[in-house]
C-alpha cells in the first residue's frame, strides 16, 4: 500500500530542462504512447529519483506495517484468526520484498535502502505510527487501511515504470484478501456482544481520520502532482482517490451499524458524492515529522531486528563462501 | 559510512503449471542458491503460483542493450514475407 511518496519528488532532481532534449522527447513520446519504461532504458534523472523515493517509501511502509498487526498475533482469539493474521503479515513482508526488488532495478542497493529507513532519512506511511490497542484494530486496519491502500494501488498497476507496475499487480491480487478478512472481522464484532460492538466502533473512531490522511495532502498543497501525472507515475490526484474511498466506505460502515466519526459527513445528491468534514492536517504533519504516538517504537523495532539479524546474515555468507571453496577444490 | 554489501541478487523464474514456460517474476537476495530457492518459494509462491522454480545469479544474465535494439530487431520489420498472411491464396484453394 502506502504511497505518500507519491506526493514528493526527489529533493534536488535535475530539472527537466537540464536533460538531453532529444532523449527527453523520445522518453515522453513513449510515455504518451502508454509504453512501459524498463530498467535499462534511458530515463530523466528526476523520473528515476522520484521512483526510487516512492517505491522505497512504499517498501518501507510494508515492512513497518507488519509491526502494528504483528502485535496481535499471539493474542488472536482463535487458531483460525491467528492463521489468517500470520498469513496477512507474511504477505506484507512479501510486498516489501517485491517492492525493494523493483526499487533496486533503478540502481540503488538493498543495503542503502534499509540504511535509509533505519537512519530515519526515508519516510514510511504515517498510518503505522498509530498503536493497535484492541483486537478490533486488526479488523479496522484490514478494512480501512488496506482499503485505502487498494484505492492507491490499483492505478499504480498501470504506472509507466515496468518493474513497479508488475510488482503492484502482484500486490493488488493479495490486498483484496487483506481487506476482506478485515471487514469479516469487523462484521463478527459488529454482530457480537455490546462489548464487541463497542471496540469495533472505538477502532473506527481512531482509524477513520488517519486513513483519510493516507492519501496525502490536498491537491492544492501537493505541487509535484503535475509532473508525476505527466510521467504516468501517478494517475489520479490525492483528493480524487480520497473521495472514492469515502464513497466506497460509508455504505460499508452503515452495513456494519457503525458510525463514521465525522458529524459533518453528508451525501451531496447533486454531485453524487459524500462530503466529509475538515481533515486535521496539522496532526498529519506532526506524525510525518516523527511525533506520532509510535514513531520511536516502530523505528527502534526495525533497528533491533536488523542488529539481531546481523550475525545470521554474516554467518550465512561465511557458510556459502566455505561451500563455494569446497566445491571449487 | 557505506552500508555493508548485500547478499548476492538472484533472479527468480516460476513455471505456473506443467506445460508452461518459466517466467521471470522478480528477484531475491540470498547467501547462496539453496537459500535463494527457499526465499523464492516464500516470496513468490505463497498461493500455489508455481510448480517449479529456477534461481539464477543476476550477474550471470547477459541482457541485450536497449541502445542496440534497432540494430537487433529492426531488420526483421521489412521481412513481411516471413508471415503467412503475406500470401494471397485464392478462396477456392482449401486447407492451406
Amino acid at each position: 500500500m502506502y504511497t505518500q511518496g507519491l506526493n514528493e519528488l526527489a529533493a534536488r532532481p535535475l530539472a527537466a530542462g537540464q536533460e538531453n532534449p532529444e532523449l527527453l522527447r523520445r522518453f515522453e513520446a513513449r510515455i504518451d504512447a502508454e509504453e512501459k519504461i524498463e530498467p535499462k532504458d534511458w530515463m530523466p534523472e528526476a523520473y528515476r529519483q522520484t521512483l526510487i523515493r516512492q517505491i522505497s517509501q512504499h517498501a518501507h511502509s510494508e515492512i513497518v506495517g507488519m509491526l502494528p498487526e504483528g502485535n496481535w498475533i499471539t493474542r488472536a482469539p482463535s487458531l483460525l484468526r491467528k492463521s489468517i493474521l500470520i498469513a496477512k503479515v507474511q504477505d506484507e513482508g512479501g510486498h516489501g520484498a517485491y517492492l525493494y526488488s523493483a526499487a533496486e532495478t533503478l540502481g540503488i542497493s538493498r543495503a542503502e535502502l534499509v540504511d535509509q529507513l533505519l537512519s530515519g532519512a526515508a519516510k514510511y506511511s504515517s498510518i503505522f505510527n498509530y498503536p493497535t490497542l484492541t483486537w478490533a484494530d486488526v479488523g479496522a486496519i484490514g478494512w480501512l487501511v488496506d482499503g485505502a491502500a487498494i484505492m492507491n494501488q490499483i492505478p499504480l498497476c498501470r504506472c509507466s515504470y515496468g518493474p513497479y507496475s508488475r510488482a503492484m499487480i502482484r500486490v493488488c491480487k493479495e490486498e483484496s484478501f487483506h481487506q476482506r478478512q478485515g471487514y469479516d472481522l469487523m462484521l463478527k464484532l459488529a454482530r457480537g456482544s455490546a462489548a464487541q460492538r463497542a471496540i469495533a466502533q472505538d477502532a473506527l473512531n481512531r482509524w477513520w481520520w488517519p486513513s483519510l490522511m493516507m492519501f496525502g495532502p490536498p491537491d492544492t498543497a501537493s505541487p509535484h502532482t503535475a509532473l508525476s501525472v505527466r510521467w504516468k507515475i501517478k494517475r489520479f490526484t490525492n483528493d480524487e482517490l480520497r473521495q472514492k474511498f469515502v464513497d466506497f466506505t460509508v455504505p460499508q460502515a452503515r452495513f456494519l451499524g457503525l458510525e463514521i466519526p465525522d458529524p459533518a459527513l453528508r451525501w451531496d445528491a447533486e454531485r453524487g458524492q459524500h462530503v466529509h468534514g475538515e481533515i486535521d492536517w496539522s496532526e498529519f504533519q506532526d506524525v510525518v515529522r516523527g511525533n506520532g504516538p509510535c514513531n520511536q517504537d516502530r523505528l527502534q523495532a526495525r533497528r533491533d531486528a536488523h542488529e539481531s539479524g546481523r550475525w545470521v546474515r554474516e554467518a550465512a555468507l561465511a557458510h556459502a563462501a566455505k561451500h563455494a571453496r569446497a566445491a571449487a577444490a | 559510512m557505506q552500508p555493508k554489501p548485500d547478499w548476492p541478487l538472484y533472479e527468480i523464474f516460476v513455471r505456473a503449471r506443467g506445460g508452461l514456460d518459466h517466467k521471470h517474476v522478480g528477484s531475491v537476495h540470498a547467501a547462496d542458491a539453496s537459500m535463494a530457492m527457499e526465499h523464492a518459494r516464500d516470496v513468490y509462491t505463497r498461493r500455489q503460483e508455481g510448480v517449479s522454480v529456477w534461481v539464477v545469479r543476476s550477474t550471470d544474465i547477459v541482457a541485450s542493450d536497449p541502445d542496440e535494439a534497432d540494430a537487433l530487431f529492426e531488420p526483421a520489420r521489412d521481412k513481411i514475407y516471413r508471415h503467412p498472411t503475406f500470401y494471397d491464396i485464392p478462396k477456392e484453394v482449401e486447407t492451406l
